[in-house]
């Protein structure tokens, strides 16, 4: 039996049925039930204390600022925000969850029945169902020492680390896509896509699939074409990327439809995304159903938000980025291709920010489509990703606007700040890369190469200026390119004339 | 034995802040006093001479430059070791938390440090507040001093014994199904549970968080209204602490000493009594409201219809929590660990599982399997999810019922004190205990036993319940201060003298 069917063929004899949870944690500045920061990595447990270790005797207390979050995202989705919700108790154990139950939202979350519009390459739109966003908390991680696969089977030890212990988490679930079709895996990558934009809108998280700030597991099942009932289906984890969202669902179409047509069964499992062969595999079976015996959270209030409060909320959500993208659009002169290019590239944000940084439509779109989207890929990261704000950006292109800097320089010193030299001033610093924009400086180097091609000279004194480019090039060779070569060109002829 | 040891909290306070007596000699003779019966009584688990010296010291310092931090300041008490201590280890009476020195103070210890109250030692208890006799500590039982040979209640034996043997004059304790309470009346001590959220949860480590109530014990019903007063209060880190002020408890124990009832409505809970209950603790209950009456109180009878199912609703709901709240016991972070020999040897799930069978006693794993069962997938609705609408409707109860009356009065349990070792073989004989305190526990109101008598076939304590609606805490104080002068008056004395003189068996 082939492992994987031809995806042409399976289009043929199936039809998907798509379900995305994504989990966002959140951008607050302490943790969801206790006051330790919540940073980024840091020393192994050193945001922790009895809360968020779970120590005997210790209390949760919501964050309200999470809670605000929270309801931003259910109403950037259209959802309904509950009058009255709790949190429940979800038990299981793992050693790197401190009270060995996870404090969720059950039954009762804080937002559902929304949807979020998705636009596909075609310019066509998806509408994706939300079935609920709830709020919860993450747990801490666990590495595994020793062993061959880095899993804890097999490790010679493991150690914990709780600073992500009780970062807020908002987990957001579909409904299940059906009609995708083909189209299956690009409606995953595009709805991971417009929510991480949308995220980023709101400010409500870093959004950075890389260090696991937004988390998508993809449950995929498939269906004989005209059937009603849907399969079984598998729930992909570890996609890191959007990438690899759309390469994971494609694998496990490919993958179910191969078991299904040699007459085999799916097997309800977690399966792992293996980003270097984009393939899957599965998780540790499981011998019994997983039983979370949820109930309400005992030590916590129920959260009713007053209507006031959410209309508020509502009445101050930023645009759309669809409606975004408009208004952007007409402010900054582009045409829907170009439009498109920015959206695809996933650089309208970045673009945004840099405008707001100060600079020119034209020059900021220039950077992120062109320069560092090659970098990006150059580098396999994620344009947005990239160790790079959307403010350096901005400084160096007023660097270039100033004369500061001609267009090479400014690659170099954007080189410098995505090598991690610091800000854009300081590259220029160390690597001494100024313009050299000091006349007296470029008349001596020009005189020199008069001097050197006295022939070229006679051409351009006689009016023949095209020729003064062999004498620009002659003098930025001597200035090891740190000169404008237009004011070159200028000095030129003015010594010439 | 110095006359110190027995004298009340308030009058301890009044010689030690006028400067008659210092902090330091107060807290020498109660240390003094567990030195010489505790070996008797085993009411502590741990005993802190050195910071109890110490905070005693500070508060004579205090003292000396005219600054009284409370009204209860330099006066010493036993902390129930359920309360998380940072300078001394809180075990729970569990193996699995055997020398666990917590990180950080409960809000309750916090505001008795703060008030000056000098804590004397932590307390013994059943294993995680899980019974009724204190015979579950995995440290051994503690004594009545009535008679050595009962039990002083539970899960709060300790600190009720504590306070019966002159050990201390006020204990601090916690009520999920009558752990001040039971043992209290069995005690013939004072024991208070406030209204559920009205004194911080945080680093009362958990056995059923919606039930959990720590509270005041003592001696007599002033003392009490005092210690309620220093540990009550909104906490910002318990998220089911009320947001109110904290209700005028010393000024209502006050008002009542002066013994006049008039226009107060009492309600005598008419499901309480009958089958199972002693006539010792009958006669001894009529008697008191009989005083009540007595005092100018109308005394009328009440009918809580669904009280019955109290019982059965208790022992689904907390299993149910205590099943989750103690899951964090996993040897994981702090705590007992069992690891075999070799390191790498087992898993985390092995070495948790042999952790928790090696640390948990009988009557805690009766209790996670129960709740792990009632909470599982299948079983909810009926389980925890009726007994949640049993919850309901015992509120309604109440609610019913104060709407006629002020407060409610019933036997505080059904017997006196029984013989150590009689009912462990026999859970629901000795679930039994707490019949007539659990409703208060399910519906989150106020309640309070205070001493009625020695019932006549034994000579034991027997207490007597009042309750009070939520947030009315003062109204049970009221009634219960004016019932203690009646009763002291008609018994030439207070109750608590007649317990027996302790051999010194030292520790
Ligand atoms: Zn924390």
């Amino acid at each position: 039996m082939a492992e994987v069917m031809d995806y042409d063929e399976v289009l043929e004899r199936f039809d998907p049925v798509l379900g995305l949870e994504v989990h966002v944690e959140l951008n607050t500045n302490t943790k969801m039930f206790c006051g330790c920061a919540n940073v980024f990595g840091g020393e192994p447990n050193t945001h922790v204390c009895p809360v968020c270790l779970g120590m005997p005797g210790a209390l949760p207390a919501v964050n309200g600022k999470a809670v605000e979050s929270a309801m931003r995202i259910g109403l950037a989705l259209n959802c309904e925000i509950a009058e009255w919700c709790r949190f429940a108790r979800k038990n299981y154990f793992y050693p790197d969850m401190p009270k060995n139950f996870q404090t969720s939202q059950y039954d009762e979350p804080i937002a559902f029945n929304g949807y979020l519009d998705v636009e596909l390459d075609d310019g066509s739109t998806y509408r994706v169902d939300i079935e609920r966003a709830h709020m919860e908390e993450d747990t801490g991680k666990s590495l595994h020492v020793g062993g061959a696969t880095g899993r804890i089977h097999g490790a010679d030890y493991s150690l914990l680390d709780y600073n992500r212990a009780g970062v807020p988490l908002i987990e957001i679930v579909t409904k299940p896509l059906v009609g995708t079709g083909a189209r299956a895996p690009e409606v995953a990558r595009a709805y991971v896509a417009a929510l991480r934009d949308l995220l980023r809108g709101l400010d409500v998280s870093d959004v950075r699939m890389d260090q696991g700030s937004l988390r998508c597991d993809a449950n995929v099942s498939l269906m004989p074409k005209g059937a009603t009932e849907f399969g079984t289906r598998t729930e992909t984890k570890n996609v890191n990327s959007l990438r690899s969202v759309e390469r994971a669902v494609r694998y496990e179409m490919t993958r179910h439809a191969a078991v299904l047509a040699s007459g085999g069964t799916i097997r309800q499992e977690t399966r792992h995304f293996d980003e270097s062969t984009a393939t899957t595999r599965a998780g540790r079976a499981k011998e019994t159903a997983e039983d979370y015996r949820y109930f309400p959270e005992p030590d916590l209030v129920p959260i009713a938000p007053s209507r006031e409060w959410v209309e508020e909320l509502r009445a101050s959500l930023p645009e759309p980025p669809w409606v975004r993208r408009k208004h952007l659009q007409e402010d900054w002169g582009l045409t829907d291709l170009e439009l498109r290019d920015l959206v695809n590239a996933d650089a309208l944000e970045l673009v945004a920010a840099t405008v707001d940084a100060g600079a020119k439509p034209d020059d900021a779109r220039s950077w992120w489509v062109s320069y560092l989207s090659q970098q990006a890929k150059t580098l396999n990261q994620e344009l947005a990703e990239l160790p790079i704000t959307p403010a350096q950006v901005a400084r160096v292109a007023a660097l270039v606007a100033d004369g500061s800097l001609t267009n090479k320089l400014a690659r170099a010193v954007v080189d410098g700040v995505l090598a991690g030299e610091g800000e854009p001033d300081e590259v220029v610093e160390k690597r001494g890369l100024k313009v050299v924009s000091d006349d007296s400086a470029l008349t001596a180097a020009i005189d020199e190469a008069l001097a050197a091609q006295p022939d070229v000279a006679e051409k351009i004194r006689s009016g023949k200026v095209a020729a003064a480019g062999a004498i620009v090039g002659a003098v930025m060779k001597a200035t090891k390119g740190q000169a404008d070569a237009k004011r070159v060109r200028e000095l030129i002829i003015e010594r010439c004339g | 034995m110095s006359e110190l040891i027995r004298l009340s909290a308030a009058d301890l306070a009044d010689k030690i802040h006028k400067r008659e007596v210092s902090a330091v000699e107060v807290t020498q003779a109660h240390l003094d006093r567990i030195a010489d019966v505790d070996g008797a009584v085993h009411a502590f688990l741990h005993v802190n001479t050195e910071g109890a010296l110490a905070a005693a010291a500070t508060v004579d310092e205090q003292i000396a430059v005219g600054e009284v931090a409370s009204p209860l300041a330099g006066v010493p008490l036993a902390l129930k070791d359920v309360l998380c201590t940072i300078d001394e280890p809180t075990t729970v009476g569990s193996k699995i938390l055997q020398n666990w020195l917590p990180p950080y103070d409960a809000t309750v210890t916090e505001r008795l440090r703060k008030a000056g109250v000098v804590i004397l030692g932590k307390t013994n208890m059943d294993e995680f507040a899980m019974g009724s006799s204190t015979e579950n500590s995995a440290y051994g039982p503690t004594r009545n001093p009535w008679d050595l040979e009962r039990i002083p209640g539970g899960s709060g034996g300790g600190s009720s014994a504590s306070l019966a043997a002159f050990e201390a004059p006020l204990a601090i304790g916690t009520d999920t199904g009558g752990s001040i309470r039971q043992p209290g009346a069995v005690t013939g001590t004072v024991g208070v549970k406030p209204t559920y959220g009205t004194v911080s949860r945080y680093g009362l480590v958990a056995f059923s968080s919606s039930l959990d109530q720590a509270g005041p014990c003592a001696r007599t019903v002033l003392d009490a209204a005092l210690l309620h007063e220093v540990i009550a209060g909104h906490d910002p880190m318990d998220s089911t602490s009320i947001d109110a002020p904290v209700r005028p408890v010393v000024e209502a124990a006050r008002q009542g000493a002066t013994g006049d009832l008039k226009g107060v409505k009492v309600g005598v809970v008419r499901e309480f009594r009958g089958e199972g209950y002693q006539q010792g603790v009958i006669d001894s209950f009529d008697a008191a409201v009989q005083q009540l009456r007595d005092l100018g109180a109308e005394v009328v009878e009440v009918s809580c219809p669904h009280f019955k199912y109290a019982l059965g609703a208790y022992y689904l709901i907390a299993p149910s929590e205590a099943s989750s709240n103690l899951a964090r016991f996993d040897a994981m972070r702090y705590g007992l660990r069992v690891d075999g020999d070799t390191l790498g040897e087992l898993s985390a799930e092995q070495v948790m599982s042999l952790t928790r069978e090696a640390g948990f006693g009988p009557e805690v794993k009766r209790r996670i399997i129960l709740g792990t069962y009632a909470l599982s997938a299948g079983y909810y609705d009926a389980y925890y999810g009726s007994a949640q609408k049993v919850r309901t409707l015992i509120s309604r109860d109440f609610a019913a019922a104060f709407e006629q009356v002020d407060v409610l009065v019933a036997p505080t349990t059904p017997t006196t004190a029984f013989k150590i070792g009689e009912r462990i073989d026999d859970p629901l004989a000795m679930y039994l205990n707490d019949l007539c305190t659990i409703p208060s526990n399910l519906a989150g109101n106020a309640a309070m036993s205070v001493p009625c008598g020695l019932a006549a076939e034994n000579g034991l304590p027997v207490g007597l319940q009042v309750m009070a609606p939520a947030l009315a805490d003062e109204r049970m104080y009221r009634v219960a201060a004016a019932y203690e002068v009646a009763r002291d008056a008609a018994q030439g004395g207070p109750l608590i003298n007649r317990v027996p003189e302790l051999e010194a068996i030292s520790r």
